[in-house]
């Protein structure tokens, strides 16, 4: 069974429909990405699923129970984190503060534990532990952002354009974290624009266009797809 | 003195003591230590008071500015809850002083007949009154809260100017409704215009004093804990908060209520410190009043708020003699500070004795650091991590 199932989802702003029923699946153990261009529909799709915003009809199941409507806050219990775009970190607080506060829904003797994994997976946070979140650089914010979020140990990781902003170097460091943050056993949704680098990591791909699924198949599939290259990989 | 010191005579002799003290981590005090130091400072801040009282060196009236420094610190480091810490910005904080205010004194003067207390039992100072005050300021603070819960709930919906004008309107309402209820309902409630008058002296420098030394303490802790920690998370990032597992409904409201409540028991000392409460008293530039001074203290400060208060209450007292001269230097210096200081005074700095205790113990100064070269200011952005004191020293930073 599914790990993640979404189907026929369609969610609105007001009147202006951003998603016209999006069915997907994620299975255990993989890295699924949603790509496509500005305005198809891919964050608020995440969103959705991490309840920031509710469904106007459709199906969201998480381990078989539905998720759909359900707040942001119960659906970080489940174990399905959101790693927002635009990083979102507390800029007033300290490194340390920020992940203190990703494992807001745990206890500090699990928080201890994580601390320790998810200085493991980032150094450089670890070095910056005491410094103001406000004052790190793109990349180390972005690693923040992801850090805090596996701070609530979540069995789901779901990234919202991770490379945005960030310089070609630190991209790739970023998307290794992410493949090895799915060795070690965290099943990853991953929205990203950069095409390119989330199809080579993904297990499986949806492209999404307007507001509905043009396309699925493995990474590597879709990574040589002339209609896929055509779109979004400049030929 | 210290500026001229020879700094490479002076050095080796301080980093030798330094490197001592510092072999292992930055020497922190233990928190029944730091809780005994601040103790002992509002004790002997309590006593000195009380001696100038009763020596005479403090006159009757200095002594009632004192209540109302009390009283607007109060009120400032509660709007500080839902300004600074919430990061919202509500304009109706004279509408639950008022409520507080009618609550508690209606409470204790109705309590006063039937338990046949008079006024003057309040001079003398029996038990019976002690339980009556504590009670009233509860009632106040309850009636203050729960206006709070019901004007919250739908306000904080809203945002910036939306939230402020909804406020606004609320204690609008609020005035009105004091002004109004007993001639068109025909209660004998809040003595409408001309107010609410034989409320007993009940107010006094000491159990101001004690007042406000609870109230800080219960703000400072619940901005220390994990539900403190939370509501500073909406305030920097709404949706992050929630990502992480914030209930942020639930945390804005609770501020939201608290800021109210202890507007309300702040409300009820003032009912006892002027005697009559009128509707006109708590009109907008009331809380427009109690804003500015916690804009101009530092918002998320709660010293700032306590130190802004009070010279923004002495201040117009001093300047008595200029008479109406008074608003004018007032608006003058808060243009000043607004221009030179816009994060306020303090900004978001707060002041903490123990950790001057700790820096003097660890031979770490602000001027010529003493030692290892690192390490100037143990504050959030750079305490020396030990292993497992590193989680509850991050906590232990948070409220500040």
């Amino acid at each position: 069974m599914a790990m993640l199932s979404v189907q026929d989802l369609h969610v609105s702003y007001g009147a202006i429909k951003a998603v016209r029923g999006i069915s997907f699946e994620i299975n255990e153990g993989e890295i699924v990405t949603l790509i496509g261009a500005n305005g198809a529909g891919k964050s608020t799709t995440l969103n959705t699923v991490a309840g920031l915003l509710k469904p106007e009809s459709g199906t969201i199941e998480f381990d078989g129970a539905s998720i759909a409507g359900v707040q942001a806050h119960k659906v970080v219990q489940r174990g399905l984190a959101l790693c927002p775009e635009g990083r979102r970190v507390f800029t007033q607080m300290s490194v340390a503060e920020n992940l203190e506060m990703g494992g807001y829904t745990r206890s500090d003797a699990e928080n201890r534990e994580t601390l320790e994994r998810v200085y493991d997976h980032f150094p450089r946070l670890k070095e910056r532990r005491g410094q103001v979140a406000g004052t790190l650089s793109g990349g180390e914010q972005q690693m923040l952002a992801m850090g805090r979020a596996l701070m609530s140990r979540p069995r789901l990781l779901m990234l919202d354009e991770p490379s945005m902003g960030l310089a070609p170097i630190l991209v790739e460091e970023i998307f290794s974290i992410i493949k090895q943050l799915n060795e070690s056993g965290t099943t990853v949704l991953l929205v990203e624009q950069n095409a390119n680098m989330a199809l080579s990591i993904a297990d499986r791909a949806y492209v999404l266009e307007t507001g509905t699924i043009k396309k699925t198949g493995t990474g590597a599939e879709l990574l040589v797809d002339d209609d896929v290259r055509k779109a979004y990989l400049g030929g | 003195m210290t500026d001229n010191a020879p700094k490479g005579e002076a050095r080796p002799v301080i980093s030798a003591t330094a490197s001592k003290g510092r072999t292992g981590a930055y020497r922190r005090l233990p928190m029944p230590a730091r809780y005994a130091i601040n103790a002992i400072l509002v004790l002997v801040f309590l006593v000195v008071g009380e001696l100038m009282i009763d020596g005479g060196a403090i006159s009757r009236y200095q002594s009632t500015v004192l209540e109302q420094v009390g009283i607007y610190i109060i009120l400032a480091v509660s709007l500080n809850i839902a300004t600074g810490y919430l990061g919202q910005l509500p304009l109706g904080h004279a509408g639950f002083m008022s409520v507080g205010g009618y609550g508690c004194a209606i409470f204790i003067v109705r309590m006063m007949e039937t338990l046949g207390v008079t006024a003057r039992d309040f001079v003398t100072g029996s038990p019976v009154c002690g339980l009556l005050f504590v009670g009233g300021l509860l009632v106040g603070g309850l009636c203050a809260a729960v206006c709070g819960l019901i004007i919250g709930i739908p306000a904080l919906r809203l945002k910036g100017d939306y939230l402020a004008i909804i406020t606004l309107a609320f204690s609008e309402i609020i005035r009105v409704v004091m002004l109004n209820i007993d001639s068109v309902l025909g209660f004998k409630l809040t003595g409408g215009a001309a107010g609410l008058t034989g409320i007993p002296g009940y107010t006094s420098f000491l159990n101001v004093f004690v007042v406000v030394a609870v109230v800080c303490f219960l703000i400072h802790t619940m901005m220390k804990s994990r539900h403190g920690r939370a509501i500073l998370a909406i305030r920097d990032n709404e949706i992050a908060a929630e990502a992480t597992g914030v209930n942020t409904t639930y945390y804005k409201t609770l501020a939201f209520v608290v800021s109210a409540f202890f507007a309300g028991v702040a409300g009820g000392l003032y009912a006892g410190c002027i005697g009559v409460l009128q509707p006109a008293v708590f009109g907008f530039m009331k809380s427009i009043e109690i804003l500015v001074m916690v804009v101009l203290g530092g918002m998320g400060s709660m010293l700032g708020s306590v130190i802004s208060a009070t010279f923004l209450t002495i201040l117009p007292e001093a300047l008595r003699a200029f008479s109406e001269y008074r608003m004018i230097v007032y608006a003058v210096v808060l243009i000043l500070v607004m221009i030179f200081r816009p994060q306020g005074l303090l900004g978001s700095y707060d002041f903490s004795l123990s950790r001057v205790i700790e820096r003097v113990l660890n031979h770490d100064f602000p001027w010529g650091k003493g030692g290892t070269g690192k390490g100037s200011a143990p504050d959030a952005a750079d305490h020396e991590p030990s292993e497992t004191t590193d989680a509850e020293e991050v906590s232990a930073d948070a409220g500040r």
